[in-house]
C-alpha cells in the first residue's frame, strides 16, 4: 500500500473516532434522561420513557440510519450534515440500550438507602443526585463498556450511507488496489485496537469510581446469564 | 410530510419477500451460532494452552470488530482464494460466526453454573468424560442458557439488515430497491421499521413464555 492510501485510511480512522465520540456523548445523555425517567413517580413519564426504549431497541440501528438520512429530510424540509445524522441515529438507538443499564443499576441500589434519604427529608432530586447515582454509576461502568464497544462496531454502519469512515475508506482502498485481503485485515485490526484501548480506559474508570464508594471491581462468572433482556445491542455490528 | 398508502400497497409484495429472506437468515444464522458457540466453549475447556489461547484470541477478535467489515472480508476475500458462495450463504456464515463468539460466553457461563457436586458425583460414579458431558453437565447447562441465547437471536434479527451491504435482498434491501425505483423513501422505510419492532416484540414475548416454562 502506498502512503497516499494510508492517508485515506487515517482520515477514515479520524471520522470514526469523531463519530464515536459524539454519538457516545448523545447516547450517555439519552441513557441517563430516559433511565431516570423510568423510575419517575408519575406513570405517564414512566410509560413514555418505556415506549421510547421499546421502539428504539426494537428496530435495527441500520434501519434507523436509513430513516434519519432519507425520511427526515423530506418530512421536515431540512437535511442534516452526515456527521450529525449519523450521531443522531446511533446516539438515539444506543441511548435506548443504555437507559436499560441506568434503570437496572438504579433499581439495584439497596432500598434502605432511598428510605434513609426520605427519612432525612431529601427532595427526590437530592436523593437521586446525592444518594442513588453515586452508588449506581460505578455499577453501570462494565455494561456501559460493552455498549461502547457495540457502538464502535455500530459506527461502521454509516459507511453504507457513503460517510467516509474507516469501513468506507477500506472499500475505497479495495477498489484502488483491486485486492481485498490485505486492506480488510488492516481495517479489522484497527477496529480491534480501538476496542482494546476503550476496554482498558473503561476498566480504569471502573476501578477509580469503585474505590470512591469503597468497593473492589468484581467479575462474576455468571453475569452472562443474568443479563437483562437483549442487553446486547442488536443492529450493531 | 405526505403519506401515500398506494406506495405501501405497492411495496407489500416486496416486503413479504424480504421478510422471508430475513427470517431465513435469522434461523440459519442462529443454528450456526448455537453450534459454533458450543464448539468454542468446549474447546476453551480443553486443558491445554495451545488450544485455549488461539481460540480465545480469535473469538475475542471477531467479537470486537464490526460485523459489516467481516461481511466485506468474507464477501470479497473468499473469491480471491477461489472459494465462492452465494451472497446469502456468505451472510449467514458471517452472522453465525460473529454471534457464535457471543453465544460461546453464554455457554461458558452455563457450564460454570453447574454445581461442583454434579462433577464430583460423575467422578464418584466413574462415568467416562464423554458421558459426564452428554448426560450430566450439558443437559443442565443448556437448560440454563436458553433465555440468554434467545436474547442473542433477537439481537441477530436486528443485524440482518447489514446483509444488504453484500447485495442480499432482505427487508431493508427490498425497501431500498423499491425506494430507488419509485423515489418514495418514507413509506417502505417506515413499513420495515415498524415490522422490525413487531417481530422483535413478538420474539421477546415468545422468549418470556419459554423462560417461564423452563423455570418450572
Amino acid at each position: 500500500m502506498t502512503s497516499g492510501l494510508w492517508e485515506l485510511v487515517l482520515e477514515g480512522v479520524w471520522v470514526t473516532i469523531q463519530l464515536l465520540f459524539f454519538s457516545s456523548l448523545l447516547a450517555t445523555a439519552v441513557s441517563f434522561v430516559v433511565g431516570v425517567a423510568r423510575t419517575h413517580r408519575l406513570w405517564i413519564v414512566r410509560f413514555l420513557a418505556g415506549f421510547y426504549t421499546e421502539v428504539f431497541r426494537g428496530t435495527s440501528a441500520l434501519v434507523m440510519i436509513f430513516w434519519v438520512f432519507f425520511v427526515l429530510p423530506p418530512a421536515f424540509g431540512w437535511q442534516l450534515v452526515p456527521m450529525w445524522a449519523g450521531t443522531l441515529a446511533l446516539g438515539l438507538t444506543y441511548g435506548a440500550y443504555g437507559s436499560e443499564i441506568v434503570r437496572g443499576a438504579l433499581g439495584a441500589v439497596d432500598p434502605a438507602q432511598k428510605e434513609g434519604g426520605i427519612a432525612l427529608s431529601f427532595t427526590p432530586w437530592q436523593r437521586m443526585r446525592l444518594i442513588l447515582l453515586p452508588q449506581a454509576v460505578p455499577e453501570m461502568i462494565p455494561p456501559f463498556s460493552n455498549l461502547l464497544i457495540e457502538l464502535l462496531k455500530g459506527t461502521a454502519l454509516v459507511s453504507i450511507m457513503g460517510m467516509g469512515d474507516l469501513a468506507f475508506s477500506g472499500n475505497l482502498v479495495r477498489l484502488a488496489l483491486q485486492e481485498s485481503a490485505e486492506i480488510y485485515t488492516y481495517v479489522l485490526l484497527i477496529y480491534f485496537v480501538i476496542a482494546f484501548l476503550l476496554t482498558r480506559v473503561m476498566r480504569g474508570l471502573e476501578k477509580k469510581l469503585k474505590t470512591g464508594v469503597g468497593k473492589a471491581p468484581v467479575r462474576e462468572p455468571d453475569t452472562e446469564l443474568k443479563r437483562p433482556e437483549t442487553s446486547n445491542v442488536g443492529g450493531a455490528a | 410530510m405526505e403519506w401515500d398508502w398506494s406506495a405501501v400497497s405497492d411495496f407489500m409484495p416486496h416486503f413479504w419477500d424480504g421478510l422471508l429472506v430475513t427470517l431465513q437468515i435469522l434461523v440459519l444464522g442462529s443454528l450456526l451460532s448455537f453450534v459454533l458457540g458450543l464448539v468454542w466453549a468446549l474447546l476453551m475447556r480443553v486443558p491445554s494452552r495451545w488450544v485455549t489461547w488461539p481460540v480465545g484470541a480469535v473469538t475475542e477478535f471477531v467479537r470486537n470488530t464490526p460485523l459489516l467489515v467481516q461481511l466485506f472480508f468474507l464477501f470479497y476475500v473468499l473469491p480471491e482464494w477461489n472459494v465462492t458462495f452465494s451472497a446469502l450463504t456468505t451472510g449467514v456464515v458471517a452472522i453465525g460466526l460473529h454471534y457464535s463468539t457471543y453465544t460461546m460466553q453464554v455457554y461458558r457461563a452455563g457450564i460454570e453454573a453447574v454445581p461442583a457436586g454434579q462433577w464430583e458425583a460423575a467422578t464418584a460414579l466413574n462415568l467416562p468424560v464423554r458421558r459426564t458431558w452428554t448426560a450430566v453437565v450439558l443437559p443442565q447447562a443448556i437448560r440454563r442458557v436458553v433465555p440468554a441465547l434467545g436474547n442473542y437471536v433477537i439481537s441477530m434479527l436486528k443485524d440482518t439488515p447489514l446483509l444488504m451491504a453484500i447485495t442480499v435482498l432482505e427487508m431493508l434491501g427490498e425497501a431500498r430497491l423499491f425506494s430507488q425505483q419509485n423515489f418514495q423513501f418514507t413509506e417502505p422505510l417506515t413499513v420495515i421499521g415498524v415490522a422490525f419492532i413487531i417481530v422483535s416484540y413478538l420474539a421477546s414475548l415468545a422468549l418470556r413464555a419459554l423462560e417461564r416454562r423452563l423455570a418450572h
